[in-house]
C-alpha cells in the first residue's frame, strides 16, 4: 500500500524526471535513427527533397567497390588488433599482478595514452612515422602495408593500457586459496596459469575480445588522422578510386561528405548496413556473457 | 627441502627484478611519443620531418616561436578553441549526469511499461554507431539551433544518455528501498527525497560516469564538427585536424606545439584523479 502510494506521488513528477532525458533523447537519437533509416530507402541530396527508392542505395552499397575493400580491409584489422591487444594487455596484467616492484608506476604510465584523443594520437604517430620513414624518402601515406601496421602500431599504444585494466581487475578477483592448492598440488608455473588462472578471468577475457573486435571496426578518428590524406589508392578500369587504407566509417563518412551528394542515400545505406554489423557485434556479446554467467 | 625452497625464492627474486628492469625499458618507450612531441615542438618546421628524433639544437632550436605563431596559427585563435572544449564538456558532463541520474532513480523505481521500453531503447542506443545517425543528427540539430557550444551539449546528453542510464539503473537497483521509504514517511516528496537522500548516494556512480563522459566530449572529433558551427566555433581536436587538413602548407612545428600544450591538461588530469579514472573505466568497461 506504502509502496503504491510512493509510486503515484513519483508519477506526478515523471516530466521533472524523465522529460529532460526523453526530449534530448528523442533529438539526438531516436527521431536520427528513424529518419536514418527510412533515409537509407530514398534518393536525396538534402533532406527535403528525398523519394523513396526501395533497395536502390543497397545494391549500390554492395556494388561499391571501395566500400567492400573497406569492410574486408576494416575486418582484416579488427582481427589482428584484436589478437595483439589482447595478448599483449594480458601478459603485461599477468605480470603486473606478481608483485614486481614498480607495477603501480607501470600501471600509470601504460594507461596513459587512453586519455589522449584518437585525432591528436593520429597526428602524433603520423610525425614519428614520417620521421623514420623519410629517411628512406617515403611516407605513411604512400604504401598501404604501412598505413595498416602504422594503425596497428598506433592501436596498440593506445588500447593495451585500457584492456590491462580491465584484465588486472579480472586477474585480481581469482580466488587466492586455488592458487595456494595448485602450488601445493605441485602445478608448474605454466599450468597454473592454463589451468587455474585463465579459466577464472573468462568474463574478463570475453569482454575485452568484444572491446577490441568493436573498437576495430568503428575506428574513426584515429584512421583519419593517419591515412586520411587520400593515399594510397587503386584506381579502377571504371574510373572509381578505392582507397586503400580507408576503413568502414571514414567510407561512409566520404561518402556522405565527399564531392558528389547525390550518393549520401548509398552513404546512409551503408551506414544501416554498418550499424547491423556493429550492433550484431554488440548483441552476440550479451549473449556470450549471459550465457557465460548462467554457468557460473 | 628447505634448502630447495630458499633456492626457488632466490631465482624468483632474481626473476622479479628481472622483469622490473623489462617493463622499465618498456615504459621508458611507451613515453617516447609524448616525449618526441614535446621536442619537436621546440623545431623549426623544416627540421620536425627530417630530424624527428634528435634534440633540437642551435640550428634547428625554434626557441618558442612555435608556442606564439601556434596561438594565431590557421585563422583561428587556438586559446578559443581551448575554451569552447572546456565549456562543451563541462557544460554537456554536468548535464549528463544531473538528468540522466533523475531518470534512472525514476526507471529504476517506478519500473512501469513505459520506463522499461525508456530504459531498452537507452541499452540499445549503446550498440548503435555514430555513422549510422550521423547526416540526419547534424540536419535535426541544425533545425533546431542546437550548433553553438551552449546548446550541443543536449546532442550530447541525447546521443550519451544510453551509457549513464545504463550505469545509473544498475546502481540504484542495489541501493535498498527502505532509506527512501523512511524519507517519504517523514514527508519527503519525491524531489527532495531525490535530491537529499538518493543523489549523495550515487556519488561513486556520478564520478564513474562523469569521468567516462568527460574523456569522451573532450576528445570527441566527428560529432562536434558536424554539428558546431565551425565559422565561429572550434574545439581543440577540429582545431588540430584543421590544421592537418591543408597539408603541404601546414608548420609541422608550430602544430607540435599545439597538440603538445592540449596534451599537458590530459596529463595532469590523469595524473591527479587517476585512480578515479582507471575505476571508472573499468566500471564502463565491463557493463558496457
Amino acid at each position: 500500500m506504502r509502496g503504491t502510494g510512493r509510486r503515484a506521488m513519483m508519477r506526478r513528477w515523471s516530466w521533472l524526471f524523465l522529460g529532460p532525458v526523453v526530449a534530448a533523447f528523442i533529438i539526438g537519437f531516436i527521431w536520427p535513427f528513424i529518419q536514418g533509416i527510412w533515409l537509407s530507402f530514398c534518393k536525396f541530396n538534402i533532406i527535403s527533397d528525398a523519394k523513396f527508392d526501395g533497395i536502390g542505395n543497397y545494391l549500390k552499397a554492395f556494388k561499391d567497390q571501395s566500400f567492400m575493400h573497406a569492410f574486408w580491409y576494416t575486418a582484416l584489422f579488427a582481427v589482428t588488433s584484436l589478437v595483439l591487444i589482447n595478448v599483449l594487455a594480458f601478459t603485461v596484467a599477468y605480470l603486473l599482478t606478481q608483485g614486481i616492484r614498480g607495477s603501480n608506476i607501470f600501471r600509470t604510465v601504460f594507461f596513459m595514452p587512453n586519455l589522449i584523443g584518437g585525432i591528436v594520437l593520429g597526428y602524433i604517430w603520423s610525425m614519428i612515422f614520417d620521421g623514420i620513414l623519410s629517411h628512406w624518402g617515403t611516407s605513411i601515406l604512400l604504401e598501404t602495408r604501412y598505413g595498416f601496421w602504422g594503425l596497428i602500431i598506433l592501436m596498440l599504444w593506445q588500447q593495451v593500457g585500457y584492456m590491462m585494466i580491465i584484465y588486472i581487475a579480472g586477474l585480481q578477483a581469482v580466488p587466492e586459496d586455488m592458487l595456494e592448492s595448485a602450488k601445493i598440488d605441485g602445478a608448474s608455473r605454466m599450468q597454473t596459469l592454463f589451468k587455474v588462472t585463465i579459466p577464472n578471468v573468462m568474463p574478463s577475457i570475453t569482454i575485452c575480445v568484444f572491446l577490441s573486435l568493436t573498437n576495430g571496426f568503428k575506428l574513426f578518428d584515429q584512421n583519419l588522422a593517419l591515412n586520411g590524406g587520400g593515399q594510397p589508392f587503386i584506381q579502377n578500369a571504371d574510373g572509381s578510386v578505392v582507397k586503400t587504407t580507408e576503413m568502414l566509417a571514414l567510407n561512409i563518412y566520404s561518402t556522405f561528405y565527399g564531392t558528389n551528394s547525390a550518393s549520401r542515400g548509398t552513404a546512409q545505406a551503408k551506414a544501416v548496413i554498418f550499424f547491423i554489423l556493429v550492433a550484431g557485434l554488440g548483441l552476440a556479446q550479451l549473449a556470450f556473457t549471459r550465457k557465460k554467467e548462467v554457468q557460473q | 627441502m628447505k634448502n630447495r625452497r630458499t633456492r626457488t625464492l632466490q631465482s624468483e627474486r632474481r626473476m622479479k627484478a628481472a622483469m622490473s628492469i623489462v617493463l622499465t625499458i618498456v615504459c621508458i618507450i611507451y613515453c617516447l611519443p609524448v616525449v618526441s612531441v614535446a621536442v619537436n615542438s621546440f623545431k623549426k618546421n623544416t627540421y620536425v620531418k627530417t630530424d624527428t628524433f634528435s634534440l633540437p639544437n642551435e640550428e634547428s632550436s625554434a626557441g618558442f616561436d612555435n608556442f606564439i605563431k601556434g596561438m594565431t596559427f590557421g585563422e583561428y585563435p587556438f586559446w578559443k578553441s581551448v575554451v569552447f572544449s572546456v565549456v562543451i564538456t563541462v557544460l554537456s558532463t554536468a548535464l549528463i549526469v544531473l538528468f540522466t541520474s533523475m531518470a534512472a532513480w525514476y526507471i529504476a523505481r517506478v519500473d512501469s511499461k513505459i520506463c522499461r521500453i525508456i530504459y531498452y531503447l537507452c541499452v540499445f542506443s549503446m550498440v548503435v554507431p555514430f555513422q549510422m545517425v550521423m547526416y540526419t543528427l547534424s540536419k535535426t540539430a541544425d533545425t533546431l539551433k542546437l550548433n553553438t557550444p551552449w546548446t550541443i551539449p543536449v546532442v550530447y546528453l541525447g546521443f550519451g544518455a544510453g551509457l549513464a542510464i545504463f550505469m545509473f539503473v544498475g546502481f540504484v537497483k542495489s541501493i535498498p528501498l527502505e532509506i527512501e521509504e523512511a524519507a517519504s514517511i517523514d514527508g519527503c516528496g519525491p524531489v527532495r527525497t531525490f535530491f537529499s537522500v538518493v543523489f549523495p548516494m550515487l556519488k561513486p556512480t556520478m564520478i564513474s560516469v562523469g569521468i567516462l563522459e568527460i574523456m569522451w566530449v573532450w576528445n570527441d572529433y566527428l560529432l562536434p564538427s558536424l554539428v558546431l558551427d565551425l565559422n565561429k566555433y572550434k574545439t581543440i581536436p577540429i582545431h588540430i585536424q584543421y590544421l592537418k587538413g591543408s597539408y603541404g602548407t601546414v608548420d609541422l612545428g608550430a602544430t607540435m606545439a599545439l597538440i603538445f600544450l592540449s596534451i599537458i591538461p590530459v596529463i595532469i588530469f590523469y595524473l591527479s584523479c587517476q585512480k578515479y579514472i582507471i575505476k571508472g573505466v573499468a566500471a564502463g568497461a565491463v557493463k558496457g
